[in-house]
């Protein structure tokens, strides 16, 4: 049964995206392990982190995608449950550097001591071991989503207010997790990292281990969501971003579609998070403040809502544009950004995958007519 | 009259919007396997009686019991669906992204969880009957065609046909024939009656040669109530309908 899912969501476009995928697993690691130092073919370790960050904000973005671009549900305040998922992880890596750290107490971290705390507060019981923190990478922002959504979607809130109160729950957490009080660092966040299941995080080995398991969270992602896009389901799903109304009067009980999807996203999300923080070495409030999320949305607006491998292609685009910006012109970067969605609002309605798609479609081509789902039509109904 | 042996029982329903009646102490009964024309004129209320019963919109006072005993009121639009009553809108409403085929399928009776539409696949009886209902839609040739690219017309088929795939044991049919041509209407006629033999159904129709095709008991609703009700013969020569109606 499980085979037939992923294979349903098996099409042209998702072969390409895996395909993409696999290379990278393969010549990643070559490039950076194998390949010596002075050759024009080596990868340096920051290129290879530089790579897996963006990879996780594909992850994000692909999140995000499966509620906007196929729910309709525009959420401004995803990066909340990536933060969250990044947190969780955070907390692992912080119990694994023991006595390594500043003040030496093998239980506390550096910034419990400094506060005086005596002892480690409840809700970082457990965290030691990597299976639980894993866990709660998912658990936590999947039981966040879970509740908003519970309470949102049997509200009927809609539209722009669905948007507004998820901007509002994401800078809610953003001031909590600013209080040092709260247990999670305050404003520093969590950083410092030694070890991740007993390797050296700085290793070059380690940093192509987490590299690989971005790309392998990413694909299984990216194979989950399209094969709920192809099912019946997904269906229903879109069914619901265009006409909730009429869907409700089927008697599909549109509300818990809606939260599946969200509780899968910000599950999702909080992978991609959790895969973030040893990458870049640090977790901090500042993951939570809205313009995160609202760049989350411009990387999907970019590469072309409701496509799935659109939002991965405009997550890398988009932070590839970032990394050489802010490295030569630090200033323009936010106007380049902001000018970047107007542009796309206004000319790209579909991004980059909209505009593909609209080329292709003018060159003459033998293939079968191809139905929207990107299945050709003899294969309707298979 | 008691509820006991009716499909649908309304008694005593009233709904306002900002004060203007929109349905005034309106009572009907269906029983089971009847078929029913309501007329009246623009903004009698046709429709939004059958928003109460299909729980878009709450009434202020009054009972709607399904099957006599199930409070329609208490229950939320999915649900009511589930009990068996299917709603085609006064402006069609089908998924325009969605093909010809997928739409039929969204619609087709089957469970509706999450659970069970993800894992749903396909099977034989199924796409048997939704080949069934493209060839009485007369939609086949345009089965993998998209639901939005399709005229006023077909998608009025297209929703019909989505009815037919549902099994509901009430139909509840908002001016079916808007937007067709006179052969199609008759057709149309024909098909309702078919489905009248196993199913419930309520139509509601400005066309009178339509209503007269039918050939089923009329009702007249007038400003949020049923001002006559009888056969169409009998309700045209009230001289009350004539006035409100039929004469202007
Ligand atoms: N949601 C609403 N808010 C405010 N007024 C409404 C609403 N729905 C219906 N009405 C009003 O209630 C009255 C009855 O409307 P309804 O749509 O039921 O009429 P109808 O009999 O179906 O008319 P038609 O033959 O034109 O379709 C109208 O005056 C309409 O303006
Ligand atoms: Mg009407």
């Amino acid at each position: 049964m499980l085979t037939r899912f992923f294979l349903m969501g098996l099409d042209r476009k998702a072969g390409l995206v895996l395909t993409v995928l696999a290379l990278l697993a393969v010549l990643v690691p070559v490039m950076t392990l194998v390949v010596p130092e002075g050759s024009p073919w080596h990868l340096s370790i920051f290129s290879v982190s530089l790579l897996g960050k963006y990879l996780c904000f594909a992850l994000l973005a692909l999140a995000l995608d499966l509620v906007w671009g196929y729910v309709g549900i525009l959420s401004l305040g995803h990066a909340a449950f990536f933060a969250l998922g990044g947190y969780a992880m955070g907390m692992y890596l912080m119990r694994q550097i023991g006595p390594r750290g500043v003040y030496g107490n093998p239980i506390l971290p550096d910034f419990m001591v400094f506060l005086n705390w005596k002892e480690l507060p409840w809700y970082w019981l457990g965290f030691d071991h990597f299976a639980f923190a894993a866990l709660m990478v998912l658990v936590v922002p999947g039981a966040l989503a879970f509740a908003f959504g519970w309470f949102a979607f049997r509200s009927r809130v809609t539209g722009v207010y669905l948007s507004i109160i998820t901007q509002a729950l994401t800078f809610a957490l953003l001031l909590a997790f600013f209080r040092n009080d709260m247990g999670f660092g305050g404003n520093n966040g969590l950083t410092d990292f030694k070890e991740i299941l007993g390797y050296d995080i700085q290793a070059p080995g380690t940093r192509v281990g987490l590299f690989l398991a971005t790309v392998a969270a990413l694909a299984l992602s990216y194979m989950i969501a399209s094969g709920i896009i192809a099912s019946k389901l997904g269906k229903v799903l879109v069914a619901i971003r265009d006409t909730e109304s009429r869907v409700r009067f089927l008697g599909y009980d549109t509300e818990s579609y809606k939260l599946f999807a969200w509780t899968l996203s910000a599950c999702m999300a909080g992978v991609a998070g959790a895969l973030y923080v040893p990458q870049v070495g640090i977790i901090n409030p500042s993951e939570f403040a809205p313009a995160s999320s609202i760049e989350a949305v411009i990387w999907v607006a970019v590469g072309g809502r409701g496509t799935l491998a659109g939002a991965i292609l405009g997550a890398v685009l988009v932070n590839f544009g970032k990394s050489y910006f802010t490295g030569a012109l630090p200033e323009l970067w936010l106007f380049a950004l902001g000018g970047l969605f107007v542009l796309v609002t206004l000319f790209l309605p579909k991004g980059l995958l909209g505009l593909w798609a609209q080329l292709t479609a003018r060159l003459p081509s033998g293939k079968g007519k191809r139905v929207p789902n990107g299945k050709t039509a003899d294969q309707k109904g298979m | 009259m008691s509820a006991e042996d009716t499909l649908l029982y309304l008694d005593g329903v009233s709904v306002s919007f900002d004060g203007f009646r929109a349905l005034n102490n309106l009572s009907l009964t269906m029983m089971p396997g009847e078929m029913r024309a309501i007329i009246g004129p623009n903004g009698a209320g046709k429709t939004t009686m059958m928003d109460v019963i299909t729980g878009k919109t709450r009434p202020d006072h009054g009972t709607i019991l399904f099957e006599g005993e199930t409070d329609l009121t208490k229950l939320r639009e999915a649900g009511i669906a589930n009990l068996g009553i299917g709603r085609k809108f006064q402006r069609p409403t089908v998924f325009e992204p969605h093909t010809v085929w997928d739409n039929l399928e969204l619609a087709l009776k089957a469970p509706r969880r999450p659970l069970n539409t993800l894992t749903y696949a396909i099977g034989r009886d199924d796409r048997t009957r939704i080949e069934e209902i493209l060839d009485i839609t007369r939609l086949s040739p345009k089965r993998d065609r998209l639901a939005g690219s399709l005229s006023h017309g077909e998608k009025q088929w297209l929703e019909i046909g989505m009815l037919l795939a549902q099994d509901p044991k009430l139909l509840l049919v908002d001016e079916p024939v808007a937007g067709m041509t006179d052969a199609e209407t008759e057709q149309t006629a024909r098909l309702l009656c078919d489905i009248a033999g196993k199913h419930s159904v309520i139509v509601v129709e400005h066309d009178m040669s339509f209503v007269r095709a039918l050939g089923v008991k009329v009702t007249v609703l007038a400003e949020g109530s049923v001002l006559a009700e009888g056969s169409l013969d009998s309700v045209s020569a009230n001289q009350q309908v004539i006035d409100v109606y039929l004469g202007r």
